[in-house]
C-alpha cells in the first residue's frame, strides 16, 4: 500500500521506466550488450505528447476567442444563417475525419505484425479520408469568401476562420508527413525510428479528431440552436 | 511485462487491439449521430438540445482518449495523464475566466 502511495506521488520518469528496463533486457542477453541500442521510443513519444498538450492550450485560446467573439457579426450573417442548411456537409466531413482516425488505428495494428504492405495500404487509406476532409473544408472556405462572408467580414467570421483554419493547417501538415512517413517505410521497412514516427503520428492523427469533436459541437451544432 | 489486457511492445507502450478500435469507432459514430440528428430534425428546446451536445462532446473525448489514444492509469501511462489533467486545468481556467471576464464587461459596458 505504502509502495503505491509512493509510486502515484512519485511516478517513474519516462527515462527512469525505460533505463530499468534496459537493466531488465541486460540481464538476459548480457552476452550481446555490444549491440544493444537503446530504445528511447517511450521517451519520444512522451515528447510529443507534451507538444500536443501546448496544442491543445493554442485551440483552446482560439476556442476562447470565438467564444467571446461569436455573437459580434457586425450586422453580418450569424452562424445560425451560415451553417443550419449545411450540417449535412459538415456531417460527412466529420465522418471521414473518424474514419480516418479508424483506418490509422489498423495501420498501427499492422506494424505490431510487422506487415509492411498492410501498413502503407492502411495509411494510403487514412491518407484519402484525410484528403477528402480537408478538400470540403477547402470548398467552404471558398464558398464563404466567394458570397462575401470571409474572415474580414466580422469579428464573429475572424474568429471562425482562425479555429477551423489552425485544424485544417494541422490536418494538412499531418496529410504531408503521412506521404514523408510512407516513402520512409516503404524504403527502409518498419525500423525503430519508422515505427517511432508512426506512434508519434498516430497521437497527431488522433488527436486532431478529437479537437474536430470540439469544432463541430461548439462551432457549427451549438452555432445552430 | 502484462498490465491488465493491455499487450506491451519493448518500449512499454500501451498497444490498441483491433477490438477497442472497433468499439471506440462505433461508439464515436453513436455520438456523432445524436447530437447531429437532433439538431438536424429539430423541434427540440434549447435546453435539452445544449446538454446532449456538451454530453455527446465530452463523452466522445473521452471515448476517443481512451479507445484510439489508449490512456489510461498503468504507471508507464502516469506522466501522459498528469500532463493532460494539467492542461485541461490551464484550458478551463482560461476559457471560464475569459468568458466570465468578457461577459461582465459586456454586461458594464450596456
Amino acid at each position: 500500500m505504502s509502495n503505491f502511495i509512493s509510486e502515484l506521488l512519485y511516478p517513474k520518469t519516462r527515462a527512469q521506466i525505460a533505463s530499468d528496463e534496459a537493466r531488465h533486457a541486460h540481464a538476459h542477453d548480457g552476452a550481446h550488450d555490444d549491440h544493444h541500442h537503446h530504445d528511447d521510443t517511450d521517451i519520444t513519444v512522451f515528447g510529443f505528447w507534451s507538444y500536443l498538450m501546448s496544442d491543445l492550450i493554442l485551440f483552446s485560446s482560439l476556442f476562447i476567442a470565438f467564444a467571446v467573439l461569436s455573437g459580434h457579426t457586425a450586422d453580418g450573417p450569424s452562424a445560425k444563417d451560415l451553417f443550419s442548411h449545411t450540417l449535412d456537409y459538415v456531417l460527412i466531413e466529420t465522418f471521414a475525419l473518424l474514419i480516418s482516425s479508424a483506418t490509422f488505428g489498423f495501420a498501427v495494428l499492422a506494424s505490431y505484425k510487422q506487415k509492411v504492405g498492410q501498413v502503407i495500404g492502411w495509411l494510403v487509406v487514412t491518407w484519402i479520408f484525410g484528403a477528402v476532409f480537408i478538400g470540403m473544408e477547402i470548398n467552404e472556405f471558398a464558398h464563404l469568401i466567394h458570397e462575401g462572408y470571409g474572415p474580414d467580414r466580422s469579428a464573429f467570421l475572424s474568429s471562425f476562420f482562425s479555429l477551423v483554419g489552425t485544424h485544417g493547417i494541422h490536418v494538412t501538415s499531418g496529410l504531408i508527413w503521412m506521404i514523408v512517413l510512407m516513402v520512409q517505410i516503404a524504403k527502409n521497412g518498419l525500423t525503430l525510428p519508422n515505427t517511432r514516427r508512426l506512434a508519434c503520428l498516430s497521437l497527431f492523427w488522433h488527436f486532431l479528431d478529437i479537437v474536430w469533436i470540439c469544432v463541430f459541437s461548439v462551432v457549427y451544432l451549438l452555432g445552430v440552436i | 511485462m502484462g498490465h491488465g489486457h493491455h499487450d506491451t511492445n519493448a518500449a512499454g507502450a500501451a498497444h490498441g487491439t483491433i477490438k477497442q478500435y472497433t468499439i471506440g469507432f462505433i461508439l464515436s459514430i453513436v455520438l456523432t449521430l445524436i447530437p447531429f440528428g437532433m439538431v438536424m430534425k429539430g423541434g427540440f428546446e434549447r435546453g435539452p438540445l445544449l446538454w446532449t451536445i456538451a454530453i455527446t462532446a465530452v463523452a466522445q473525448v473521452l471515448v476517443q482518449l481512451v479507445f484510439f489514444l489508449h490512456m489510461n492509469t498503468s504507471s508507464e501511462q502516469r506522466w501522459n495523464l498528469i500532463a493532460f489533467a494539467y492542461t485541461i486545468l490551464t484550458v478551463a481556467t482560461l476559457l471560464i475566466g475569459s468568458v466570465w471576464i468578457m461577459n461582465y464587461l459586456h454586461f458594464m459596458m450596456m
